[in-house]
């Protein structure tokens, strides 16, 4: 069941396929929150993204705030999009980021205008564009047009035996048929750092990841070093799942990218890949708000999660399938589970059956399955911060 | 095959995994080492919950705790085989 898989998605003016079809209610900055909120309430089949930030961010740390925004955007996932903020210039930079999709976007701006008069102007254009997107019928495409993203997050030492390897069977046969993969979370690859710098299809894109994880290192971990950086890596739970050391939780996260496959790539946070087909590692935190969210923005439409203790983390455009090998999980935190492989770690269950279930189940979600995450309204949309901002 | 209580990853691993709930104090536990399917027996000596490690072998203070085939960080107190290995006595070489 490896081979020749088909879905049904829906694709974009851009030739990208999404598996969901949202009209977002974007948020250029915190303060137009309320706005974009009650734009969602007035409008039913609209999709509103509050977040924490857009207001006095510089450099690189603002790069990276636009590339968020402008990524959400122009997901495959978001059909039509309205953007609000607060001034009318970061509002354009953004509306014309995302209209070089060439889907339906318009943007509003609050100042000189009030909450009020604004609201109504972009929830006569979000119902317009429900109007224009609810009909719009999914179509037959080969699994090759899936970006598929990954991360773990509260694991344990199952996650290492059981879901993380179920991924990474998943990438070994489907990244040779043409899908674009994801994988980072830069601190939890310390202590598998080299294995990781090993898999990078070239010298000179391995030591492009060693300068990336190296300057975490150098710029945060050695600035504000604390013993197990405070209960952080690993955490609480991952401690409390039995993993001890740091140097553990990372080679069972590498697990993710398989045997075979190796990763093309490095890429900034929320940065599109552009060098065609194939596994990318991105800079991203291990905290699975911020690094799910920076995947989305990248252009990816689904994400496999490998969760031991039982992360309970969704995202709002961007369907979030959980994968877990631990048959207590499975028992105590069910509704949480999609892909349950602990049949691994009792022997019934080989790996490479195990990556069998998960693209099963990455077919019936791009489809349209809700995942667990998605029917319990799990929609965390956080941004990756890089210093104070001004 | 048996359903195993601990797995090993890798045969110079010189620790394993407990993969069934309710382990105690003197359960002899079938071992299965992942990477050949090959398997052993192993008396565990403490109470260890699901997910959690056994020595394979008598670690010293000093020593290096091998998983995967690879360091996973320093034995910081003495443990015997069969005994819990966890952070009172397996610490990071990192941080």
């Amino acid at each position: 069941m490896s081979t020749n898989h088909s879905f049904y998605g829906y694709r974009r003016e851009n030739g990208r396929v999404g598996v969901r079809n949202y009209v977002a209610i974007l948020p250029v900055d915190d303060i137009s929150n309320a706005a974009c909120e009650s734009v969602a309430a007035n409008i039913q089949g609209t999709l509103a993204l509050p977040h924490a930030y857009g207001r006095l961010q510089f450099g690189e740390d603002l790069e990276l705030h636009f590339r968020t925004m402008i990524g959400t955007g122009s997901n495959p996932n978001v059909a039509a999009c309205v953007v609000i903020g607060i001034e009318p210039a970061w509002t354009q930079k953004i509306v014309d980021g995302i209209a070089a999709t060439g889907k339906p976007v318009v943007g509003f701006s609050i100042e000189q205008h009030g909450d009020i008069e604004t609201v109504a102007a972009a929830s006569r254009t979000a119902k317009d564009f429900v109007h224009l997107t609810s009909g719009q019928q999914r179509e037959e495409c080969d699994i090759a047009d899936l970006w598929i993203a990954a991360k773990c997050g509260e694991s344990d030492t199952t996650t290492g035996l059981a879901s993380c390897p179920a991924v990474g069977n998943m990438y070994d046969k489907w990244i040779p048929q043409g899908i674009y993969g994801c994988f980072g979370e830069t601190t939890e690859i310390t202590g598998a750092e080299h294995i990781c710098a090993s898999r990078a299809a070239t010298p000179e894109v391995g030591a492009k990841f060693m300068r990336t994880w190296q300057a975490y290192q150098d710029d945060v971990v050695e600035a504000f070093k604390t013993s197990d950086l405070s209960d952080s890596q690993p955490t609480k739970g991952n401690i409390a799942g039995g993993l001890t050391t740091i140097e553990e939780k990372a080679l069972g996260n590498l697990e993710k990218i398989g045997k075979e496959v190796s990763y093309i790539d490095v890429l900034e946070p929320a940065e599109a890949p552009a060098k065609g087909p194939g596994l990318y590692f991105m800079d991203t935190s291990s905290a699975a708000a911020e690094c799910n969210t920076i995947q989305a923005a990248a252009g990816y439409v689904v994400h496999c999660f490998p969760t031991g203790q039982g992360n309970i983390i969704g995202n709002p455009i961007m369907p979030v399938i959980k994968i877990t090998g631990n048959p207590r999980t499975v028992r105590t935190m069910s509704e949480h589970i999609d892909v349950d492989v602990s049949g691994v770690v009792r022997r019934e269950m080989t790996i490479p059956e195990a990556g069998d279930a998960l693209m099963d189940m990455i077919v019936q979600t791009a489809n349209g399955r809700l995942t667990a995450a998605e029917a319990l309204g799990h929609k965390e949309f956080v941004m990756t911060k890089l210093y104070r901002s001004a | 095959m048996s359903i195993p209580q601990l797995l090993v990853h890798d045969k110079k691993d010189n620790v394993g995994v407990v993969v069934v709930e309710g382990i105690e104090s003197g359960a002899e536990l079938l071992c299965v080492v992942t990477e050949n399917n090959s398997d052993f027996k192993l008396t565990a000596e403490q109470d260890v919950p699901i997910g959690h490690k056994i020595a394979l072998t008598d670690l010293a203070e000093g020593d290096t705790a091998i998983k995967y085939g690879t360091d996973i960080g320093r034995i910081v107190a003495a443990i015997r085989k069969g005994e819990h290995v966890h952070t009172h006595n397996l610490k990071t070489k990192r941080w």
